[in-house]
């Protein structure tokens, strides 16, 4: 895809893109879009409604939310930017993107927070608020200024726009309408249809009067018309319009979406960041077609309360982010021991500890495949796209209630936030739970009759004549009696681990992204997918032999990965979990510690994978991805 | 499944249990544990009342109480230390339908599992709750647990108990939403059973606290009120325990208490000597959790369908007209 900025196509299209008086729109391939203003003044709302417009124009997107970790950040405050990040494209986009090709800022002071943290491509254009200029605090209208000319010093195209003073004009609180300008201002300078525009202001009041709706309206239009007769730009983003439906949400609405698709009736949740708004969406829809969203004391009571469900015949998930996961690992191991089906959802964020809680990492993955005391064998599946959560869920709720486990889903702050078009799922009732066995079982049957092949036994509900057994966290035998004889210990132990066997024998190998073989093989997991194919795909147009693979199931892992290793000269990961870096005085082979999947590859498959790792709290860039594997790739040839 | 008529004969014959019907493995609690006078209060109970085997869960956490479940012959869930309640809590909500008891003791209800048991309180689920307050953890051999009264020698406190003992009565009753609590005592047992049964009866979350004796660890803390009738308070009242005649000529000191009144059982609770024995507290008119969060639909496929097709409705952005269509 065109990484060129817009300099550089005002240098070709010469001053400012007017031909013959009329603007004439450029044609671009992609573009990424920020909007950032201090907290409360509706940027974010104004990006996903951008993104959202592009999507019903038929374009690719993929938004971002900016978040500032406090609630009320102080107003001009660099670490206080809100907002969104919208990158639109022609085709399917599958990630955040780069750095920025243009910004808008409510204030120059969250803008600095971006150039602080190297979000905005070197010369991009910048459109700026300028009533700081004549602010009556002398210092605040220094410090604008100040900025203005240092950003202009950097090569930024800056744009002063008086966007208050425009608003003004039009309702008597201009700060709560801005947003609504400023998404005006870009449906004109990237050419989206202005109708669509009205549609969605008309979507996002909907609730409220009429009134409302028109007035935010008016700002819309304000902000198109003053785009048109005031900028000396103009893009356009073709769009390929998918032939069947595409719906939008962010990845957190997609699990909840899932949870409802999947049959299951009972979520039991604690609030935590970033994990709660699937709890709250769900909150909202779950008991219109009779589910519950129950809100426990801990995460411990929801665990166990989603682990009382299952047992009773409702397969139930529970939903969090790391600090919750750690403390429901003590219930998951019971849920593991006595064979209760259980979804677990972790929507990672920074850690360890509190960490970075409205950031993305991907720091739990060890944790999922090992956590727990003793053995403690449970599936462990991580979603790659916005798409991926909605039927991970659905597959999740499957594999527990076959095979009788725990099946924990990965996904990250990174999707969970993040906006993407797909195919609206198509309903489809072997989604479903089945209804509760009610059955009497046979008399004399066992409650753990494992199968010596496969270690499955059929589970016994409450309700079900002559099934009555006591389950128990103990060590137990075929009947669930307590035992502490060593070898039906062994018993219990090979059976609850042969059915990971059993279930991976059913997984496909994943594809290969690229080429089937070559000097250099990128393996990824969970929300990195796009920009690792990203860049992946820029690499090989330019003759290199890379390619990718990505994993959906890491515990078990699918067969046919060791032949897959074994046609590449190196092989890599590319994670967002802390490795340490070889570069390091005292990092060697036999200290250092590896990126969590390289760390479970290297001990599968023997094979010498090698690991890079970004922790910066948010989704990797598919232009570090390039510069990496370019270096790997020099390494190796050396 | 289609049941046949001569199937429902069958299960109305079957109705009618025995004791034996409900007993599970042999107890390996200790001999003069005040365990067995519970289980077997329950077992009646269980036969008494004829719940069917296969409708009747018993819940619990960890600890010498907590090994319950396996005593019973019904359907049972031994878990993990202080979650009796949220698994219970679980099933209760998925399964309307099944009988749920929670067996869980001093430790695992008033220390690790406290968060709970306040919770629990609040939620209201139609569960009954029986704690075995013994004053010590027996199964871990002798520690001191939050009902241990102070100055009690213990492997963990040498010294004597530091911490004046919870009382959770007066914890219970001051919750919001409480409707039902209790207390017996396992050297009465015909009102161990009178109360649990008052306690199946009542539909929201009763709370019985039952004190009972470890002869292993502490075999003469509660010889004081055993010996002496006059130190344990009956609490009688139409609405709440009657006392048998035969009952009343040893225990003489009763007193009319009527449950409805909170503030009373408030004092009572805080009272410690003599120790009050009977219904505390009862009001079944606080509403329970699981009521106020059923839907009052069958929930079928097509329902869920619609549910998930209307959302999808919100969200579809391209093409718009299919979305109109799909609209009911």
């Amino acid at each position: 895809m065109s990484d060129t900025t817009a300099l550089e196509h005002a240098a070709k299209t010469g001053p400012a893109g007017r031909a013959g008086g009329a603007k004439q729109a450029i044609a671009l391939a992609e573009h990424v879009i920020e909007i950032v203003s201090d907290s409360g003044e509706g940027a974010q709302r104004c990006g996903q409604s951008f993104g959202a417009i592009a999507a019903r124009m038929g374009n690719g997107i993929w938004t971002v939310e900016i978040i500032p970790a406090e609630i009320q950040p102080p107003a001009r405050s660099i670490a206080g930017a809100s907002g969104n990040r919208v990158r639109i494209g022609s085709r399917r986009v599958t990630n955040g993107g780069n750095e920025a090709d243009l910004v808008v800022a409510f204030n120059e002071q969250v803008l600095l927070g971006r150039v602080r943290d190297r979000e905005l491509k070197p010369g991009c254009i910048i459109l700026l608020e300028s009533m700081w200029r004549d602010h009556p605090d002398a210092k605040i209208a220094a410090a604008y200024r100040e900025t203005c000319e240092r950003l202009v010093k950097e090569g930024y195209d800056l744009r002063e726009i008086p966007m208050e003073r425009e608003c003004k004009a039009l309702v008597s609180d201009p700060r709560r309408g801005k947003n609504m300008f400023v998404l005006g201002m870009l449906c004109n300078l990237y050419s989206l249809d202005l109708q669509l525009a009205r549609d969605q202001v008309a979507f996002i009041f909907g609730k409220k009067e009429e009134k409302v709706i028109k007035a935010n309206v008016a700002l819309l239009e304000a902000g198109y018309q003053w785009a048109e007769s005031h900028l000396d730009f103009k893009y356009r983003v073709p769009a390929t319009r998918a032939k069947e439906a595409q719906i939008v949400v962010n990845g957190n609405t997609a699990l909840a979406l899932g949870v409802l698709a999947s049959g299951m009736e009972v979520c039991a949740m604690y609030p935590i960041t970033p994990a709660t708004s699937a709890s709250h969406y769900l909150s909202e829809v779950f008991e219109k077609v009779g589910g519950v969203v129950h809100q426990a004391e801990d995460e411990i009571a929801a665990c166990s309360f989603a682990i009382g469900a299952s047992y009773a015949g409702k397969c139930a998930v529970t939903i969090t982010s790391g600090p919750g996961y750690s403390l429901k690992q003590e219930a998951i191991g019971l849920a593991v021991m006595c064979e209760i089906p259980l979804v677990v959802v972790n929507v990672q964020r920074g850690g360890p500890s509190t960490g970075q809680p409205t950031k993305a990492e991907q720091g739990d993955l060890l944790a999922a495949c090992f956590g727990s005391h003793g053995d403690a064998p449970k599936v462990v599946m991580a979603p790659s796209t916005i798409e991926d959560c909605f039927y991970s869920i659905i597959t999740a709720r499957k594999i527990a209630e076959t095979f009788n486990m725990v099946v924990v889903v990965l996904s990250d702050a990174n999707l969970a936030t993040s906006q993407q078009p797909f195919p609206r799922p198509a309903f489809n009732e072997a989604w479903l739970a089945p209804p509760i066995d009610q059955s009497p079982v046979p008399e004399g049957a066992k409650p753990y009759d494992w199968d010596p092949l496969t270690g499955l036994a059929r589970r016994f509900v409450p309700g079900q004549p002559n099934g009555m057994h006591t389950l128990t966290g103990l060590a137990h035998d075929r009947l669930s009696h307590v035992a502490y004889d060593p070898e039906i210990n062994e018993e219990g132990l090979r059976y609850r681990s042969l059915k990971l066997a059993a279930l991976q024998k059913t997984l496909k190998t994943p594809p290969v992204f690229g080429g089937e073989e070559g000097d250099l093989l990128v393996i990824g997991w969970g929300s990195t997918q796009g920009a690792i194919e990203e860049a992946v795909e820029r690499l090989r147009a330019e003759g290199r032999r890379v390619s990718s693979l990505h994993l959906r199931f890491l515990q078990p892992m699918p067969g046919g990965i060791k032949e897959i290793l074994k046609r590449f000269k190196q092989v890599m990961t590319i994670e967002a979990n802390w490795c340490d870096n070889p570069e390091d005085e005292l990092i060697d082979e036999s200290n250092r510690r590896y990126s969590a999947l390289a760390m479970m590859l290297r001990s599968r498959y023997l094979a010498d994978v090698d690991c890079w790792s970004e922790v910066r709290g948010q989704g990797i860039k598919p232009d570090a991805i390039y510069r990496v594997i370019s270096n790997k790739l020099v390494q190796g040839k050396r | 499944m289609t049941t046949r008529a001569h199937e429902c004969l069958m299960r109305m014959y079957q109705e009618e249990h025995n004791l034996e019907d409900y007993q599970g493995s042999i107890p390996r609690w200790c001999t003069g544990c005040g365990d067995n006078a519970i289980l077997t209060a329950v077992q009646r109970l269980c036969r008494d009342e004829k719940l069917r085997p296969e409708k009747t869960v018993f819940v619990s956490g960890i600890g010498c109480s907590s090994r319950f479940p396996h005593y019973m012959k019904t359907y049972g869930f031994h878990g993990i230390h202080g979650r009796a309640l949220p698994i219970a809590e679980g099933i209760r909500l998925a399964r309307p339908d099944l009988h749920v008891f929670v067996n869980t003791g001093d430790g695992d209800c008033c220390s690790i599992g406290a968060a709970h048991w306040v919770h629990a309180i609040r939620y209201n689920m139609n569960l009954t709750v029986v704690v075995h307050d013994n004053h010590i953890y027996g199964l871990t051999k002798m520690q001191a647990s939050p009902t241990t009264p102070r100055g009690l020698k213990s492997k963990t406190t040498p010294r004597g108990a530091t911490l004046e003992a919870l009382n959770p009565l007066t914890v219970t009753l001051g919750i919001q939403n409480v409707s039902f609590v209790a207390q017996a005592v396992d050297w009465i047992p015909e009102l161990v059973y009178d109360i649990i049964s008052k306690a199946f009866h009542h539909k929201g979350c009763s709370f019985v606290r039952i004190i009972q004796r470890c002869p292993e660890f502490l075999p003469d803390l509660l010889d004081p009120w055993l010996n002496d009738p006059n130190r344990n308070l009956l609490l009688t009242h139409e609405k709440g325990m009657q006392v048998s005649a035969a009952l009343s000529k040893v225990y003489k000191n009763q007193q009319e208490h009527d449950p409805s009144n909170l503030d009373r059982a408030r004092e009572i609770a805080s009272a410690e000597d003599p120790i009050p024995v009977g219904i505390l507290y009862h009001n079944p008119a606080v509403p329970c959790y699981e009521d106020m969060r059923a839907i009052g639909q069958l929930r079928t496929p097509d329902l869920i369908r619609r549910g998930l097709e209307a959302e999808l409705d919100k969200v579809t952005v391209w093409p718009q007209e299919n979305a109109a269509e799909a609209r009911p």
